[in-house]
């Protein structure tokens, strides 16, 4: 370990104690969930104050359990939380240490001559079913044996170093000897979780070494995600898909307080009438419906937007679990409709092979001719549009030189009520080439929409109530 | 809290560390719990269990779409207030009449009154809070802070007792944040393996350890499926319930095919499950017979 660093020198890099104690670090950390993102009131910080008199602080699990009741009143809210405070405890308990001036017994220092090999298995071993205590051990132990010299400066690397080193995999690996615990593969969240404490553990290290405190690190949209699916991406879709799926279903509930009773029902109102000799005592209101949404989403799978189809087809994916009445069309050249497809097919990878296979795209050249697209969907379902239907284009616009037809969308976005454009391009490279996407955008509202947050902004305006032409 | 977590368990459901702890926050702190998470995990069951523990009665408001304050909180008994008008007519007074009939005499309690005016404390189980709509969300906004009821022609009504109160939400909509504001948050999943296998257990003790085992191990294997469904707690006690009934010995290819519809409820998902997990199981066995063949 370094020589003793004068006190001077440390408290000039750890800041200073918050005021207030312990309250204080609980405020402090209620600041921290609030700059993630996370609603807190006054009301639940009071909540959590009065929880916490209530239980023992001897258990870190009824500690966080009872914050968390109080603080953190969804599941994503909760896997924040979680994040936070690992984060937040962390650093304050590093802190707190070297201002104190406390560090780890350096055992680690002592040259180590156990068998390389040997250690190698044991870990790999253990982390088949490792407590998280046994873990922490178990990194210190890496680190201490193949972490040494100087750091690379970033930690992330040095984590992979030392699980290479280690040879440790998730996937089986068939050549090593048979009584090897690596060769069926290390469970994938055991082996997260051990990364996870190497990071602990080399950031209490780096801490440790050069008294200061790292910058803290923002969540990202990765870790925030809640594990779940197999896909994270198809998870992230699903979740904002479901996000509109609510938003929709709540709208109709917005309108019932103020709007509801806009219209007099004339002819119920005369009836109602009848009963008080022809004096129309009672009025009877029209009730506003709400409004069922009706979508008909189109989706480019030719090979320009081969990049993106994987996205659109989840986005269609996750759309079609969500709206009962729900017309897809894949189309390059010529347009196909593939909703049953979609409604037969549960997993997405079967859905999405089987579309690629057997929707009977049928494509000639592989080049998407928007014009024909058009001229075909508007034949194809022509009776079925009106004013409360929603079309969804998910397309490139790139025409590849052909006639954009803009006035045959033009009278497909007259007939729908609503047009929305989904563009898996930038909006940098709009217009560029043969991109025709400005002859369309004058008929309908236009998204760039390549990340998962780009489609939450588009869910917004999707779920907006619509105005006119009710 | 080991206490109430003994006494759940002595009331016969298993709860988790946090169930524990939150469950017991909200009798100290005297606040509403609400509970969400898939459907089937026991958030009711949940609210079943501390009555019995904390022996009270069970006062059970089920939400569904539509439902209003008349059904909710109180009603006036039109009947009885008609019949009494007519029983007086011409005696007295129109004051008196209309002091009288809008008494506690005439007022239909439902579940949210009975709760607050019970001279016993209760447990309140609000369930499937998010199958109505937002506005009846707010008018339970008074009742969740300070346990109370306005009614205009009374005035306000106390709760004599504090009664524990708990909702339950499918996460189908989301809540309003004054709601949330006001609860404190418990979040059930399903349970981790050996925790649902002491639940299973629990509930048919005559299924063979093995089996019950096996049983919980497939289920859990089926919840990572992408189902429209996936298998609740209450379906695997089903299931291990049908297994017993069919004197089942093993769970091979063939029985999992015929009892698998207790725990898989969607056609389309029977067939997913079939593919990926009955395939599993038949795998062992064709290998012995092959052979043989």
């Amino acid at each position: 370990m370094a020589a003793p660093t004068p006190p001077s020198k440390i408290y000039t890099r750890i800041p200073d104690r918050g005021p207030g104690g312990f309250d204080g670090q609980l405020l402090a950390f209620a600041e921290e969930l609030r700059e993630e993102g996370m609603a807190l009131g006054t009301s639940e910080l009071l909540d959590a104050f009065a929880a916490l008199e209530e239980i023992p602080w001897s258990d870190q699990n009824d500690f966080k359990g009872a914050l968390s009741a109080t603080l953190a009143k969804s599941p994503e809210d909760g896997r924040t939380f979680e994040l936070v405070f690992e984060r937040f405890f962390f650093r304050a308990t590093e802190a707190e240490a070297a201002r104190r001036q406390i560090s780890e017994s350096p055992s680690r220092t002592s040259a180590f001559d156990v068998d390389l090999d040997a250690l190698r298995q044991q870990i790999a071993a253990a982390l088949q079913d490792g407590s998280e205590a046994a873990l922490r051990d178990l990194a210190r132990l890496a680190i201490a044996a193949f972490g040494k010299g100087e750091g690379s400066g970033v930690l992330g690397v040095d984590v992979q170093r030392i699980r290479r080193a280690l040879g440790l995999r998730s996937e089986p690996q068939p050549d090593l000897p048979e009584d090897d615990p690596r060769r069926d593969g290390v469970p994938r969240d055991q082996l997260r979780r051990f990364e996870q404490q190497l990071r602990r553990e080399l950031e209490r290290d780096l801490i440790e070494r050069t008294a200061s405190l790292p910058p803290k690190r923002p969540l990202t949209e990765l870790d925030r995600a809640l594990p779940t699916g197999p896909i994270q991406d198809l998870a992230a879709v699903h979740r904002v898909v479901a996000q509109l799926k609510r938003r929709l279903a709540t709208q109709g509930h917005e309108l019932k307080g103020a709007k509801r009773h806009a219209h007099v029902d004339v002819r119920r109102t005369m009836r109602a009438s009848l009963q008080t000799g022809g004096v129309p005592v009672e009025l009877k209101y029209r009730p506003r419906r709400p409004r069922r949404p009706e979508i008909f989403v189109l989706c480019d799978v030719s090979t320009s937007v081969t990049s993106a189809s994987t996205f659109f087809l989840s986005v269609l994916h996750a759309l079609h679990d969500s709206f009962r009445k729900l017309r897809s069309f894949v189309f390059i050249e010529r347009i196909s409709e593939v909703t049953e497809v979609f409604e037969r097919e549960r997993d997405f990878r079967a859905a999405s092979e089987a579309v690629s296979k057997d929707a009977g795209v049928a494509d000639i050249s592989g080049y998407t001719d928007y014009g024909r697209v058009w001229t075909e969907f508007l034949a194809l379902i022509e009776d079925e549009l009106h004013p409360r239907a929603t079309v969804i284009v998910l397309g490139d616009a790139r025409t590849n030189g052909r006639p954009p037809r803009d006035d045959v969308f033009a009278a497909i976005t007259a007939r729908a009520g609503r047009t929305f454009w989904l563009n898996p391009e930038p909006r940098l490279y709009w217009n560029y080439g043969d991109s025709v996407i400005s002859a369309y955008e004058q008929h309908c509202t236009a998204f760039e929409c390549w990340r998962t947050d780009q489609l939450e902004d588009f869910v917004k305006a999707l779920a907006q109530p619509v105005t006119a032409a009710g | 809290m080991e206490e109430l977590a003994t006494g759940l368990r002595g009331a016969g459901y298993l709860p988790g560390a946090n169930t524990a702890l939150v469950s017991f926050l909200a009798t100290k702190l005297g606040k509403p719990v609400l509970v969400e998470g898939p459907a089937g995990v026991g958030k009711t069951e949940l609210a079943k269990a501390l009555a019995r523990y904390l022996k009270r009665t069970l006062v059970r408001l089920q939400c569904y779409e539509g439902l209003d304050e008349a059904k909710a909180l109180y009603e006036w008994n039109y009947r009885k207030q008609l019949l009494r008008i007519q029983a007086e007519s011409g005696e007295a007074g129109w004051q008196d009449v209309q002091d009288d009939i809008f008494g506690e005499e005439f007022l239909l309690p439902r579940p949210l009154m009975t709760a607050i005016a019970s001279p016993e404390p209760v447990v309140l189980l609000i369930d499937e809070i998010d199958k109505t709509d937002q506005e009846f969300e707010a008018m339970l906004l008074e009742l969740l802070s300070d346990f109370q009821i306005s009614i205009p022609e009374l005035g306000r009504i106390e709760a004599r007792t504090q009664p524990v109160v708990l909702l339950t939400s499918n996460n189908t909509r989301e809540l309003t944040e004054a709601l949330k504001r006001r609860c404190l948050y418990l979040w059930l999943d399903y349970p981790e393996i050996e925790h649902e296998l002491e639940i299973v257990r629990l509930h048919s003790p005559d299924l063979d350890e093995t089996i019950a085992r096996k049983l919980v191990e497939i289920v859990q294997q089926i919840r990572e499926l992408d189902l429209k469904k996936p298998p609740s707690i209450a379906e695997s006690i089903d299931w291990a319930r049908a297994l017993i009934l069919l004197g089942a010995k093993d769970i091979d290819g063939d029985t999992f095919k015929q009892t698998m519809s207790v725990i898989v409820k969607h056609r389309t998902d029977l067939d997913t499950v079939a593919a990926r997990v009955g395939v599993k199981l038949e795998r062992p066995v064709s290998d012995d017979a092959l052979p043989a063949a």
